[in-house]
């Protein structure tokens, strides 16, 4: 698995994405400039890291979506390749037209920062092997907006075609309630393209990969990506 | 130099000198030193140099009594931000800093650029920001600004950290009347750099480029640090237009392309431009190195058109820097700041003159001595009297009005000892992968790279023990600090100090900053622990009230190994609870006598240097060795508020004896005698750690055990912790949520 991290201005977690795949895959990701035209040759994994992108002063995502580099990244996406945005890069992935929907400011208006647990839609995925279907894994979130929306039509169909990859959840599995923290269309945390090479979340497995700072729960996440 | 002012600057008058925050005796200063009248822009020049907060001219004799040497400090007070070593060729900067006027007025601004300031300090100095922290204090809850300012400052401080990228570890909050209409807000920030590669603000060599970086420059912020040297009248909010606007997006840019052209040695010297802008800068980095300055304000890269040299001196737009660079390299730095989409300009040179010469539209707008301005700035020894001490609180003549687990259950669900989640959720406290320990315990701990070093970090200090007794109170902030970092197993190092004082021409006041900063000094003396960088907010004060004396202290504390901390927890049931330190009993200034009997009264504890030194380092040994399971440190609220928060923080109780001899017990379990930690240990091995302990002189009694989902105190039925938990988590978000009018 050949990983590369895009930094944008703004980008704040590239180097928490970067040292992930490094503990992972135990190779030093490709580091990706938002001007840059072209992905490096052999690239098998890009990774949209969390951040304020060109501030986000404007809505979300919405400048990074369109900034030289993401041509060359929707043209990775479109030939099958591995795209994990996680919060600002989820929020981008929106954006850039990869994934549908929308993340509007979270329910009660202000950013939070807490632990979080999340229930594993399915364990097919590239992303998911090594947890189990319906398992609630514990990360963290750090957003403002990650309150996610899409058309009526839209969510039936991620529902329906089985792309939502994780929920909010409580420390039992059970979704709904407190345990939602943003107010998000049916604890949506994290959904798939089509071809389930494309996945958009907006908690940080980066963050949990080490027991002394908070567990080890987001790294199945990498080493599943590193077995794909 | 013009003798004519131009038309459109105004004549110099004794108004407008008084408008600018210079006495009559100051200005008379500014004639002799120059030999004529200074022109507008000189006065501007001169205004924002010697305000309180640029020239420290009431703290400045007071301050030197502070000791700021280790063989551990690199960099004391004087630059952006104090330098420690901290083994391994890094080096540990940072520093503290208020925004408490800008903060008042325009709630998310002021403490956003606070934030974007101190982290700006920190970084000129070529460290890479690793932590912030923050030290805030608000009016009385039933204030009516109190829910509208806790808002908009906590969203602040987390709207500029979170976006800028630096986890924020750690605080304290406190609400109590004296702050109604002058709350605090302290930011303190941490950073790492490597011995060999600290920046300094010293200029050298002669007719070297001085380089602008980063925004441009506007008209917001004119004055702000004169602001900050005035007290509030009841128009405090018309100064709206003095409050600065925060970008942490440019921050972020200009933090990674400055330590870009760091790292290639392109940088000679360097200076953030922060309070008094583009002046203080300049002449901080010519003062410093011995030489002239020149600039040509026409290359100065603006926001708007048709800004006057007076204004473009006087502005405090955020996130610029100005450098001396290497000429050689000048061309390479510019190409790393245009990747960065930063503005770059030459607007002026190094001379040999020693003069400060200000150039605008082919005029000479101002031509001053540079060192003068920063050297000769006043200096006061202001009349200051002493409090009058006040007689202790004799324990045994207050009866409890309340049983002592409802007291408890009162005091932990209070706004000052409720759980701040609310405020510290807003905080990006996760970033950057290296939080061992969180906000909510009593220091957190950052790990530094892949560890196995960490920092521990906290900011602290008692403000109605410095308001009672200056000394002491002052004594009590630093040793606070002290016991906190030694909480969680961290070595002391050093630290920085935010002295907020009200008004010093009176000297009620300025005895409270006279007797707090003696009592630092001496409880840094004791404990190793010198100062190395601060600053001082004075004249703290609306319609005449003044804020309680509080001199916020952050301190800094080293983690050999950050898989040998202690955590506040009780984690195993069936352990043994062991008691440090000597309980008296005292109840003068507690929680307990303020929230429970409603008195605001009495002597605070005194603090035994020597017995806090000897007790502390005795608790860092058992953690280190991995003796003990749990580790607290005694402050507010006493054993009772210890004991609850180690329950509630992973859900094992505790069975309490009545261990308190001839001691009431409301007074035992409330009492906030200080130098005091709780431990829980494996109930095999109390008795050789309290042997140990006892060896060392240490005073250590075992209190009791672990387990259960209840907490017991003597004498009282069980406090479910589910009770605790929902009186200590509730407060602030029903408060917030305008559920609770009343404290």
């Amino acid at each position: 698995m050949r990983a590369a991290v895009v930094t944008f201005p703004g980008s704040n977690r590239e180097g928490d994405a970067a040292r992930a795949i490094r503990q992972a895959t135990g190779r030093e990701p490709v580091h990706v400039w938002h001007a840059d035209t072209a992905l490096p040759v052999g690239v098998d994994l890009v990774v949209l890291p969390g951040g304020f992108s060109y501030g986000d002063y404007l809505r979300c995502g919405a400048i990074a979506g369109r900034a030289p580099i993401m041509d060359a990244v929707r043209a990775h996406a479109a030939r099958g390749g591995y795209v994990l945005g996680v919060c600002n890069g989820f929020q981008i992935l929106c954006e850039s037209g990869l994934l549908p929907g929308v993340l509007m400011r979270n329910r009660d208006l202000r950013f939070v920062c807490r632990m979080q647990h999340l229930r594993v839609e399915r364990a097919d995925t590239a992303y998911t092997t090594r947890y189990a279907k319906g398992q609630a894994i514990e990360v963290c979130i750090a957003h403002g907006e990650g309150n996610y929306e899409a058309h009526e039509q839209t969510i039936a169909r991620l529902e329906g075609e089985g792309l939502v990859a994780f929920r909010y959840c409580d420390a039992a599995g059970l979704v709904g309630g407190a345990a939602n923290p943003n107010g998000s269309t049916n604890d949506i945390a994290g959904i798939y393209s089509d071809n389930l090479r494309v996945l958009g979340m907006m908690p940080h497995p980066e963050n949990l990969i080490d027991p002394l700072v908070g567990g080890t729960d987001g790294r199945g996440l990498f080493e599943s990506l590193a077995a794909a | 130099m013009s003798q004519h002012p131009s038309a459109a600057e105004p004549q110099i008058t004794p108004e407008l000198v008084a408008s600018h925050g210079l006495k009559p005796d100051e200005y008379e200063r500014i004639l002799k030193l120059i030999g004529r009248p200074p022109s507008f822009t000189e006065l501007g020049i001169f205004s924002a140099m010697w305000n309180e907060h640029c020239s420290y001219k009431s703290s400045r004799l007071h301050l030197r009594g502070l000791p700021t040497k280790a063989p551990w400090v690199i960099q004391g007070p004087g630059e952006n931000a104090g330098v420690i070593d901290i083994g391994d060729g890094q080096a540990c900067v940072f520093k503290m800093e208020s925004h408490n006027h800008p903060s008042y007025i325009e709630p998310y601004q002021g403490a956003a650029t606070g934030v974007g300031g101190i982290l700006r300090d920190v970084f000129t100095m070529g460290a890479r920001p690793i932590a912030c922290l923050n030290l805030l204090r608000f009016g009385a809850p039933d204030h009516p600004k109190t829910r509208h300012l806790v808002a908009g400052v906590v969203a602040g401080i987390g709207g500029y950290g979170n976006s800028f990228g630096v986890p924020t570890v750690g605080g304290s909050v406190n609400f109590h009347t004296r702050y109604d209409g002058n709350i605090l807000v302290n930011a303190m920030a941490v950073g790492l750099a490597d011995t060999d590669k600290i920046f300094y603000a010293k200029a050298t060599g002669v007719g070297r480029p001085i380089v602008y970086l980063g925004s441009k420059t506007g008209r917001d912020g004119i004055h702000g640090a004169t602001m900050a040297s005035a007290a509030f009248e009841a128009d405090a909010e018309e100064k709206r237009p003095t409050v600065q606007v925060g970008d942490p997006f440019s921050e972020k840019l200009l933090l990674e392309a400055c330590l870009e052209i760091m790292a290639r040695g392109c940088v000679v010297a360097i200076q953030d431009m922060g309070a008094a802008g583009l002046t203080s800068s300049a002449v901080e980095m010519g003062a410093k190195g011995n030489l002239g300055i020149e600039l040509d304000l026409d290359k100065v890269p603006c926001r708007e058109a048709g800004m006057s040299a007076y204004e473009m001196m006087l502005s405090e737009s955020q996130e610029r820097m100005l450098m001396v660079l290497d000429p050689a390299k000048e061309e390479e730095a510019e190409a790393i700041f245009r990747k960065w989409g930063l503005d770059f300009a030459v607007i002026g040179k190094t001379t040999d003159t020693l003069r400060f010469v200000i150039k605008h539209k082919g005029q000479v707008k101002a031509d001053l001595p540079i060192k003068e301005l920063g050297d000769e700035a006043p200096l006061y020894d202001r009349p200051h009297v002493a409090t009058k001490p006040q007689a202790p609180v004799d324990a045994a003549s207050l009866a409890a009005p309340m049983s002592n687990a409802d007291a408890l259950v009162k005091l932990i669900g209070s706004p000052d000892l409720c759980s701040k989640r609310w405020v510290w959720e807003q905080y990006d406290h996760l970033i950057l992968g290296n939080t061992v320990q969180k906000p909510g315990g009593d220091a957190a701990v950052v790990r530094i790279g892949e560890g196995p070093k960490g920092l521990a970090l906290t900011t602290d200090v008692t403000q109605r023990y410095c308001e009672a007794d200056p000394f002491e109170g002052g004594k009590q902030a630093v040793a606070e600090a002290w016991r906190n970092l030694t909480a969680v197993g961290a070595r002391p190092l050093a630290i920085t100090d935010n002295l907020n004082f009200g008004n010093p021409e009176k000297p009620h006041f300025m005895g409270q900053l006279v007797g707090c900063l003696k009592g630092i000094g001496e409880a840094c003396k004791a404990l190793d622990f010198p100062v190395v960088s601060g600053n001082v907010s004075l004249y703290n004060e609306t319609e005449g009230r003044g804020i309680l004396p509080t001199p916020s202290i952050g301190g800094v504390g080293l983690v050999a190994d950050v898989t040998k901390t202690a955590t506040l927890a009780f984690r195993n049931a069936g352990e043994a609870i062991i008691l440090v330190g000597e309980t008296a009993g005292w109840l003068g200034q507690s929680v307990w006598l303020r929230d429970v009997c409603g008195r605001e009264e009495g002597a605070p504890p005194p603090v035994d240097l020597a017995a806090e030194r000897r007790n502390g380092e005795a608790v860092r040994a058992l953690i280190v060795e991995g003796a003990v399971s749990a580790v607290h440190d005694l402050s507010d609220g006493g054993l009772a508020a210890a004991l609850a928060e180690s329950a509630m923080a992973a859900g094992v109780g505790a069975r309490i004896e009545n261990a308190a001899g001839g001691t009431p017990l409301h007074a035992w379990l409330f009492g906030e005698d200080q130098g005091r930690y709780i431990l829980a240990c494996a109930a095999d091995r109390a008795e050789a750690i309290l042997a140990g302990l006892r060896a060392k002189g240490v005073p250590a009694r075992r209190i009791g055990v672990t387990g259960g989902d209840s907490l017991t105190l003597p004498g009282e039925a069980p406090i479910l912790l589910a009770t605790l938990r929902r009186a200590h988590e509730s407060w602030l978000p029903d408060y917030m949520a305008g559920e609770i009018i009343n404290g």
